[in-house]
């Protein structure tokens, strides 16, 4: 970058709002890093938070801002798969189809998905609601087959749910994840927030998953909590004391570990 | 063997996320300790407590941190690991959802330890409500003058970022973060150097998982006895186990690192109804499967070894009878195929055959010689490629091949998969396809 004002020395085609805003994020994001280069993938996520793709004017402008070619920047972007080389739907709708989720119902899903909607993996619907991808697994396996809506879950999916949600995303209702926010933002939106700024949507919650609490459900049933620490904090934590409903105490035994003394147990691992 | 909740204990309160539910839990008493605390014995209780990553590979965390050099006056960085994206692996995200304090804390404990005033926490890009709890539970902390300038009043200064990535698998090998976080194209490094002498920014790194992070606070709060009095004699501690697949209850049991899948399944309700164990994953899908044989072996980094596997990320996925082998490595293979970085050949073309054998195989195609020429070429990428993805991508390959030789075989005598796809699925459905080349985009457009 030469020493010339952004603005006159720009080979960008952004008007010059769009550019002083792009600037002044840019800027921000790079503030964040002790080197500014690192900067990088957040500011792709803010050019297409902005034309919704990874534009040559979106290149353009992070080679101007880093001070770095285009072709460095382009090689940047193809690595990974969230920057689209083409305008993404409003929405992306990706299919888990790795492993676990395709077994348990993904493949079925996105056949189906992919015939309702006309498309195939990476392409976009004609009225540019939906772009459909085959995802990766994405950390969400206990509640498989899982769709992933602009990146917030939808568990336990079927055809028809998908089907189902797919066509309200093309009608352009709101649809609220599983696990998340309240509703789904826009493509656009959502990278804005990959590329660290605030939404200030984090304390909006779906609820959290059956899945996640699963042990601690047992564990709170049964009175089992991890050893007491020697200096511990007052423990406010346990919510049953041994000797009332639902302890330890009082439950019948269910497991073998409940009859048998384990060979290698060691004090304190049965907390109760 | 009962479960201990420590990282999950707070996840079912009225709005876990927030600090002042995980302060009223006794949230942050790890800190306030660690600040009155010399660093050097930080270490040393983290030492002492025997935690090993969590990460996968099972590294002692303490002994981690030990080996950065003494300070020279330049920065020194913690970079947290949140990439999770191996195969199966579902612990850090949740934890993260429902906890991020303890993670943050964790952050401030670790870097107050080694030395550290900048710290990143890098989260893979497909998560988005868990980064916009990262951004809050940061912003929390700084308010409540956790991180930030003079710490507690300690005059220790902290900065952490949150950074989101965007997509790539390999990204989470913890070289290749560090590109990535650099900003260039996340490929691995060669090693030596390591991280902890030229890490990000060529500066000394510590670079540590989420989970094992966010067990530090606890470990500093109640003494590395306490911690150690779970688990086995070399496997330390609570872990997340999580269970995944075929199972009546999914989801996260928090236990001791010694407990069964055989204890787990028990208390997780047991494989799908009317249905029995056919194979599973120990560690994602990058560790060698196991069968019903293994029910009993102690999910602890030492027995899992021993019986011809990793214990890796406990990510138990599990399959019923209805499951074709083939098709489950196959996909895995694409998966590999997809997330090769391209950067050494034994990886970049192996799994590219791999996939194309496998293919070729589960469409009825294949030939008596594919299942010598699959070992093959695995054994022409074990220990050959550049970093642990190639050789995470033969696991399965010649675990199956091993356990299910027949069941390849048939596939290759029969002209076909034998398997109905649809009886594996949670509904009923007609499948549309029953060939891979309905695949053929999974796996295309890679880098
Ligand atoms: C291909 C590949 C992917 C990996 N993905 C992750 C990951 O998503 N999260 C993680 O913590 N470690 C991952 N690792 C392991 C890291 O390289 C590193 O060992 C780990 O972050 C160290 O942290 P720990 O010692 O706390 O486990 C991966 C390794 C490889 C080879
Ligand atoms: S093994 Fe694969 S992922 Fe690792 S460096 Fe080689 S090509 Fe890249
Ligand atoms: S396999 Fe689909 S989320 Fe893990």
């Amino acid at each position: 970058m030469t020493a010339d004002p952004v603005e006159t020395a720009t080979r960008t085609r952004y008007d010059a709002d769009t550019l002083a805003a792009l600037t002044a994020d840019a800027t921000a994001i790079m503030e964040r890093y002790p080197n500014p280069r690192s900067g990088l993938l957040p500011m792709l996520h803010l050019v297409q938070s902005i034309d919704g793709y990874v534009s040559r004017d979106g290149i353009l402008f992070c080679a101007e801002m880093l001070g770095i070619t285009a072709a460095e920047v382009s090689a940047v972007a193809t690595f990974y798969t969230q920057y689209k080389r083409h305008p993404n739907g409003t929405y992306t709708v990706g299919v888990c189809t790795n492993t676990l989720c395709a077994v348990m119902g993904g493949d079925a899903i996105f056949d189906e998905l992919s015939e309702h909607l006309g498309v195939g993996h990476d392409e976009t619907t004609d009225d540019g609601a939906i772009t459909l991808e085959r995802v990766e697994c994405n950390a969400a396996c206990d509640y498989a087959p899982v769709v992933m809506v602009n990146w917030e879950f939808f568990d336990n999916q079927t055809p028809e749910t998908a089907t189902a949600l797919a066509d309200k995303l093309r009608l352009g209702e709101d649809v609220a994840p599983t696990r998340g926010a309240a509703s789904v933002c826009s493509f656009k939106q959502m990278s804005r927030v990959l590329a660290g700024f605030n939404d200030g949507r984090a304390d909006e919650d779906a609820g959290t998953g059956e899945p996640t609490l699963a042990g601690l459900r047992i564990a709170r049933e049964r009175g089992w909590t991890a050893p007491d620490g020697p200096d511990s904090e007052p423990d406010r934590r346990g919510e049953t004391i041994t000797g009332e409903p639902g302890s330890s105490a009082e439950r019948r035994p269910t497991t073998p570990s409940d009859t048998q003394v384990g060979k290698d147990k060691k004090p304190g691992e049965d907390a109760k | 063997m009962t479960l201990t909740p420590v990282l999950t204990d707070t996840w079912d309160k009225d709005r876990s996320w927030r600090l002042a539910t995980y302060e009223r839990a006794g949230g942050y008493a790890g800190l306030k300790k660690a600040l009155k605390t010399e660093p050097a014995d930080l270490v040393q209780a983290v030492k002492d407590s025997g935690l090993r990553g969590r990460g996968g590979a099972g590294f002692p965390t303490g002994m981690k941190w030990g080996f950065l050099p003494p300070p020279d006056g330049g920065p020194r960085y913690l970079v947290v690991n949140a990439d999770e994206s191996e195969p199966g692996t579902c612990k850090d995200i949740p934890l993260m959802l429902a906890s991020p304090q303890h993670l943050i804390e964790g952050v401030a404990i670790t870097s107050y330890a080694i030395g550290c005033d900048h710290a990143f926490i890098y989260v893979r890009g497909e998560v988005l409500h868990v980064y916009r709890r990262l951004l809050n539970a940061v912003e929390e902390a700084y308010k409540a003058g956790y991180l930030g300038k003079n710490i507690l009043g300690s005059g220790y200064n902290l900065d952490v970022t949150v950074h989101a990535g965007a997509g790539a698998y390999i990204c989470g090998e913890e070289t290749a973060l560090l590109d990535s976080l650099e900003g260039l194209r996340g490929q691995p490094r060669l090693k030596p150097p390591f991280p902890a002498v030229a890490g990000l920014y060529a500066r000394p790194t510590v670079v540590n998982n989420v989970e094992s992070i966010a067990s530090v606070p606890a470990i500093v709060a109640k003494g590395a006895d306490w911690f150690s009095s779970m688990g086995t004699e070399k496997s330390q501690g609570h872990g997340l186990f999580s269970l995944s697949g075929h199972v009546t209850r999914p989801g996260q049991y928090e236990a001791p690192l010694g407990i069964t899948l055989r204890e787990l399944l028990d208390l997780a309700g047991g494989v799908r109804q009317g249905h029995e164990l056919k194979f599973w994953t120990p560690g994602g899908s990058s560790t060698p499967i196991f069968t019903a044989e293994h029910l009993d072996v102690p999910l602890d980094y030492e027995s899992v070894g021993a019986a011809g596997s990793m214990l890796g990320t406990r990510a138990l996925q599990i399959f019923d009878e209805t499951v074709c082998v083939v098709r489950a490595v196959s996909r895995w293979t694409d998966f590999y195929a997809h997330e090769s970085c391209g950067k050494c050949t034994p990886c970049r073309e192996g799994t590219y055959w791999l996939k194309q054998v496998l293919h070729r195989i589960e469409a009825g195609e294949g030939q008596d010689s594919d299942l010598d020429l699959l070992l093959d070429l695995c054994d022409n990428i074990l220990g050959r490629a550049f970093c642990a993805l190639g050789d995470g991508a033969t696991s399965p390959i010649t675990s199956s091949v091993q356990l299910f030789r027949e069941e390849y075989q048939a596939h290759i005598d029969g002209h076909g998969c034998p398997f109905d796809p649809s009886a594996s699925a949670l509904f009923a459905y007609t499948p549309k396809t029953r060939t891979p080349g309905a695949l053929a985009g999974a796996g295309a457009g890679g880098h």
